[in-house]
C-alpha cells in the first residue's frame, strides 16, 4: 500500500465530499426534521462544493496514478470535476426554500453530495472496478431523488423507469467490461490501453467495448439508448430535473472521454464509427422529438438529446481537436441548462409550479427581463453567434469536417436548424402572443443569482473563447501525450 | 462429449445465454416489475460467472474480486428498486408492467 503524500492530496476533492456526505448523514439524522435542519444541511453541502473546487486549485500539476492504479487524476479529471461541482452547486442553490416539490427534505442534499463523490470517481477512474464504483454511487442516489416526492405518481413511475433501464444499462456496461477483462487479462485502463497498442484486437474486446459503450451512452442519454429520458424528466421534480439536466452528463462524458480516447486509443477506428451512429441517431431523435412537445421539461429532454449528439461528433472525429471540442461543448451546456432552468423552476401561476411551454406566452410583456434572458438562453440552445452555444457547435463540426466527416457535419447543422424551430418558438410565445394569464411576479433570489452567472457567461463567451479553446488543447495533449 | 472438459467456452457461453435470458426478460415480460427486478439479478450473475471463469482461467485475481464488488453493489441496487416499487405500489396500487404508462415515452 502506497500512502504518499501525492496519494493524500491528489484525491483532495474527493476527500472533501466523502467527508461531508458522512457528517451530513449524521446531520440530517440527528437534528428535528423542519425547514431549519433542511437548511444547514443545504449550506453545509453547497460549503461543501465550493470547498472541494478550491482543493482542485491546491492539487498537485500533471497526471497521477494513485490507489495501486485504481485513480488516475490529471487535467482532464480536474477540469471535468470542476464542472461538476459548479453544475452541483447550482442544482443545490436552486431548491429553494418551501417549495414543496419533495426536495425540500435534508436527505435530498445527502443523496446528491454522494451522487457528486460518485461522478468525481469516475470521471479520474483508471480502472474497469473503480469506473463501475463510481458509476454505480452516481446512478443509485440519482434513482432515489427521481422518486425523491413520494406522493406523486409521476415521481414514482420516473424514479421506476429511471431505476429499471439503469440498471440494465449498468449490466450492458459490466457484460463488457467482463470481456475486455478477459480478452486483455486486465481491468486497469492504462494496461489496457498497452495491451491494445499492437492495433490488433480480437472480436471479444470489439464486442465488450460496443457492450460498454452502450452502458455509457444509457448513462448520456445517446439514442438510440434515450427511451427513459422524456419520461424521467418529467416525472421528476423540477429541482431534480434541472440537476439532472447539467451534472451527470457531463461527468458521463468526461468518463466516456476517458475511456474511449485513453482506454481504447489504438483502436479509435472501431469506435468512432459507433459514435458516428451514436451521434446522428441522437441529433435526429432530439431535434424531431422536441417539435410537438407541450411540457417544457420534456422539450428540455430531447433537447438535452439532440446536445449529446452534437457533443458526440467530437467523439466520433476522434481527433485531439474532437477531444477539446466535446470540452468546451460541455462547458457551454452546464451553463445553458443552468440558466433554462433557473427560469424554469420559476414559472408558477398562484404559486403552483406549471410546466407547460404555452405557460410563458406573453411573458414580454408581465416578465420582461425575464423574456430577454429566456430569449438569450434559447438563441444560445439554437447556436445563433456571438453566444456560447454557437462556440460550442462551432469547435465540434469544425473537427468533425477536419477529421473528414462531411456527410456527419452536414447532418449537424441541419438538425441544428430543425432544432432552431422549437427554440425560436418559445421566443415566438413570448414576445409576439398575448399572455391570457400571467405567471407569478418576481424570481427568487437563489434563481436570480444562478441566471445571472449563466447569462454572463453564455453572452460574455466569445472574450473567453481562445482561453477556454487553450485550456481544452492544454487538456487533449495531456491526456494523448 | 461425455469425460469432455469443461472449456471457458462452455462457461462464457452459459454466461451469454444467462445473459440474453435477462435482458429479454425485461423486454418481452409484460406482467410484473417484480420479473424485471429478477432478469437485472440474471444479467448481474451472467457477468460474475464470466468475470470468475475468465479469472480462472487467465489465473488472475482481479476478477473474482471484481465479482464480489457486483454482488455488494446487487444487493444495494435491488433494495433501492424494491423501495422505488413499494413507493410505486402505493400511488397506483399495481405493479404491472403495462401499468407504467402514466408518461408516454
Amino acid at each position: 500500500m502506497d500512502f504518499s503524500q501525492i496519494t493524500l492530496s491528489a484525491a483532495l476533492p474527493e476527500y472533501i465530499l466523502a467527508c461531508l456526505s458522512l457528517v451530513l448523514v449524521l446531520v440530517a439524522a440527528f437534528s428535528p426534521a423542519d425547514e431549519q435542519n433542511m437548511k444547514t444541511v443545504r449550506s453545509l453541502s453547497l460549503l461543501g462544493y465550493a470547498l472541494a473546487f478550491g482543493a482542485i486549485f491546491f492539487v498537485p500539476q500533471g497526471t497521477h496514478v494513485i490507489f495501486n492504479g485504481l485513480f488516475a487524476v490529471g487535467p482532464l479529471g480536474y477540469y471535468m470535476k470542476g464542472l461538476v461541482l459548479i453544475g452541483a452547486f447550482f442544482a443545490a442553490w436552486l431548491v429553494s426554500d418551501g417549495w414543496g416539490d419533495g426536495v425540500d427534505r435534508p436527505e435530498y442534499h445527502v443523496l446528491i453530495v454522494l451522487a457528486v463523490l460518485g461522478m468525481m470517481v469516475m470521471i479520474s477512474a483508471n480502472d474497469l472496478l473503480s469506473l463501475y464504483m463510481g458509476l454505480e454511487l452516481q446512478s443509485l442516489p440519482l434513482y432515489v431523488v427521481a422518486a425523491m416526492r413520494t406522493g406523486s405518481l409521476k415521481s414514482s413511475e420516473a424514479g421506476l423507469k429511471y431505476f429499471l433501464l439503469g440498471a440494465l444499462s449498468s449490466g450492458l456496461l459490466l457484460y463488457g467490461a467482463s470481456l475486455i477483462y478477459g480478452y486483455t487479462g486486465t481491468t486497469n485502463i492504462s494496461e489496457i490501453a498497452a495491451s491494445l497498442s499492437g492495433g490488433e484486437v480480437s472480436a471479444g474486446i470489439t464486442i465488450g467495448m460496443v457492450f460498454l459503450l452502450s452502458g455509457l451512452a444509457f448513462k448520456i442519454s445517446a439514442a438510440p439508448f434515450h427511451m427513459w429520458t422524456p419520461d424521467v424528466y418529467e416525472g421528476a421534480p423540477t429541482p431534480v430535473t434541472a440537476l439532472f439536466a447539467i451534472v451527470p452528463k457531463v461527468a458521463a462524458m468526461g468518463l466516456l472521454l476517458n475511456v474511449s480516447y485513453v482506454a481504447f486509443a489504438d483502436i479509435s477506428v472501431q469506435w468512432s464509427q459507433i459514435f458516428i451512429a451514436l451521434s446522428v441517431a441522437s441529433m435526429i431523435v432530439g431535434a424531431t422529438g422536441a417539435i410537438m412537445q407541450q411540457n417544457i421539461k420534456r422539450m428540455m429532454a430531447y433537447s438535452s438529446i439532440a446536445h449529446m449528439g452534437y457533443a458526440l461528433a467530437g467523439f466520433a472525429a476522434a481527433s485531439e481537436a474532437g477531444f477539446s471540442s466535446v470540452i468546451i461543448y460541455m462547458t457551454t451546456y452546464l451553463f445553458m441548462g443552468a440558466g433554462a432552468f433557473a427560469i424554469i423552476l420559476n414559472m408558477r401561476r398562484d404559486s403552483v409550479p406549471v410546466e407547460k411551454i404555452s405557460d410563458l406566452t406573453g411573458m414580454s410583456s408581465t416578465h420582461p427581463l425575464l423574456a430577454a434572458g429566456m430569449m438569450i438562453i434559447m438563441f444560445s440552445m439554437a447556436g445563433i453567434p456571438p453566444l456560447a452555444g454557437f462556440f460550442g457547435k462551432w469547435y465540434v463540426f469544425l473537427a468533425a469536417v477536419n477529421a473528414g466527416l462531411l456527410p456527419l457535419a452536414v447532418i449537424g447543422v441541419l438538425t441544428s436548424v430543425i432544432g432552431a424551430f422549437y427554440y425560436l418558438r418559445i421566443i415566438k410565445l413570448m414576445y409576439f402572443e398575448d399572455a391570457e394569464a400571467p405567471l407569478d411576479k418576481g424570481l427568487e433570489r437563489n434563481n436570480r443569482l444562478v441566471l445571472l452567472v449563466s447569462l454572463g457567461v453564455i453572452t460574455l463567451f466569445f472574450m473567453g473563447i481562445s482561453r477556454v479553446n487553450e485550456a481544452a488543447g492544454f487538456i487533449a495533449l495531456s491526456a494523448f501525450g | 462429449m461425455i469425460g469432455a472438459e469443461i472449456t471457458l467456452a462452455h462457461y462464457l457461453s452459459v454466461a451469454g445465454l444467462l445473459f440474453v435470458f435477462g435482458v429479454f426478460g425485461i423486454f418481452l415480460n409484460r406482467k410484473n416489475v417484480i420479473t424485471i427486478l429478477m432478469s437485472i439479478e440474471l444479467i448481474l450473475l451472467s457477468v460474475s460467472i464470466n468475470l470468475v471463469a475468465f479469472s480462472a482461467f487467465n489465473g488472475d485475481l482481479a476478477g473474482q474480486v471484481f465479482s464480489l464488488f457486483i454482488l455488494t453493489v446487487a444487493a444495494a441496487e435491488a433494495a433501492i428498486g424494491l423501495a422505488i416499487l413499494v413507493v410505486y405500489f402505493r400511488n397506483r396500487g399495481s405493479i404491472s408492467v403495462d401499468d407504467i404508462n402514466v408518461m408516454k415515452g
